[in-house]
């Protein structure tokens, strides 16, 4: 594992794993979207609109677990220092980003017809609208701090002290009251969701995580690249500074 | 499909956007990087192919 968290071998790795990531999750994608639409059965209560489930649900999850990857790569900026745990850190952010504004939008969109609103301050709405807040805050703070190793450690620090509220988001519909349901996959009990349903929301799930995992790949490789161009930057600076002394010195 | 078939569409295209439009902002942005890194001399670190 540790080999690997070498940059020149993470780029070797990287180059193999993506294709197959992509490939996978297109193959898993398209049959997820074929069992959502055309296999599972529209619900007895919400019609066709539950479909909207099998694209809310596993963004939702995508949303925590991308925090959580954060989260574990914010140690390893903090506590081991390695540069490359602040590039997948960093690589993360907007992916959990677009992965919550996909969860807000489509439970945006699906309560509506359901619940006859777009949006109501309840503690799971609210707890995931300030994910996504903080999403946009640590990618503001990533542009904010030029130097990569200090923006880092900066963002590393807020991203553990955002962890907090992963546990509020999870368990928000259990602590208070709220109009969103409650959970029906992962619960202690097992899933109150029928198999016709749960079968394509876990494909949905996997076909998307593995978009997920391919897409950050893809991101960590381009943080990686974007470091090397930042200091080839500087020593081609250096290379023309030193050589522009030299010509002043010969000219004297 | 119900009268409510328009939220579905919604909601898949805006994922759709969303999640391609991150996809896509990643591809542009390697293709940059591996530009402007051609036009800079190595500095003799081990790259990949």
């Amino acid at each position: 594992m540790l080999r690997y968290a070498n940059p020149a071998n993470f780029l070797r790795l990287a180059a193999l794993l993506i294709p197959a990531g992509a490939v996978l999750s297109g193959v898993l994608l398209t049959l997820g979207l074929a069992l959502a639409f055309f296999v599972a059965p529209a619900d007895y209560q919400q019609g066709e609109t539950v479909r909207i489930m099998y694209v809310h649900v596993p963004a939702a999850w995508l949303a925590l677990f991308c925090w959580g990857v954060m989260s574990a790569a914010a140690l390893g900026t903090l506590v081991w220092r390695h540069p490359l745990a602040d590039a997948a850190q960093k690589a993360a952010a907007p992916l959990g980003a677009a992965f919550t504004f996909v969860c807000l939008a489509t439970g945006s969109l699906w309560g509506k017809p359901m619940w006859g609103t777009w949006w109501v301050w309840d503690a799971r709405l609210t707890s995931v609208l300030v994910l996504f807040i903080m999403y946009l805050g640590l990618i503001a703070l990533w542009r904010a701090i030029e130097e990569p190793v200090r923006a880092g450690r900066a963002a590393a620090i807020l991203t553990l002290v955002g962890a907090v509220n992963l546990p509020i988001v999870k368990f928000s519909v259990d602590w208070w009251n709220t109009l969103h349901q409650p959970a029906s996959v992962f619960r202690m009990g097992g899933p109150t969701i029928h198999a016709s349903m749960l079968w394509p929301l876990l494909v949905m799930a996997t076909a998307l995580t593995l978009l997920f995992l391919t897409l950050h790949l893809m991101a960590t490789r381009n943080e990686i690249l974007r470091r090397r161009l930042r200091r080839r930057a500087i020593l081609a600076a250096e290379a023309g500074e030193a050589r522009a002394h030299a010509a002043q010195g010969a000219a004297e | 499909m119900s009268a409510h078939a328009w939220f579905v569409f919604a909601a898949y295209a805006i994922s759709l956007l969303a999640i391609g439009g991150a996809a896509l902002a990643i591809l542009i942005d390697h293709r940059a990087l591996k530009a402007a890194l051609a036009r800079l001399p190595d500095d003799d670190e081990e790259t990949p192919a």
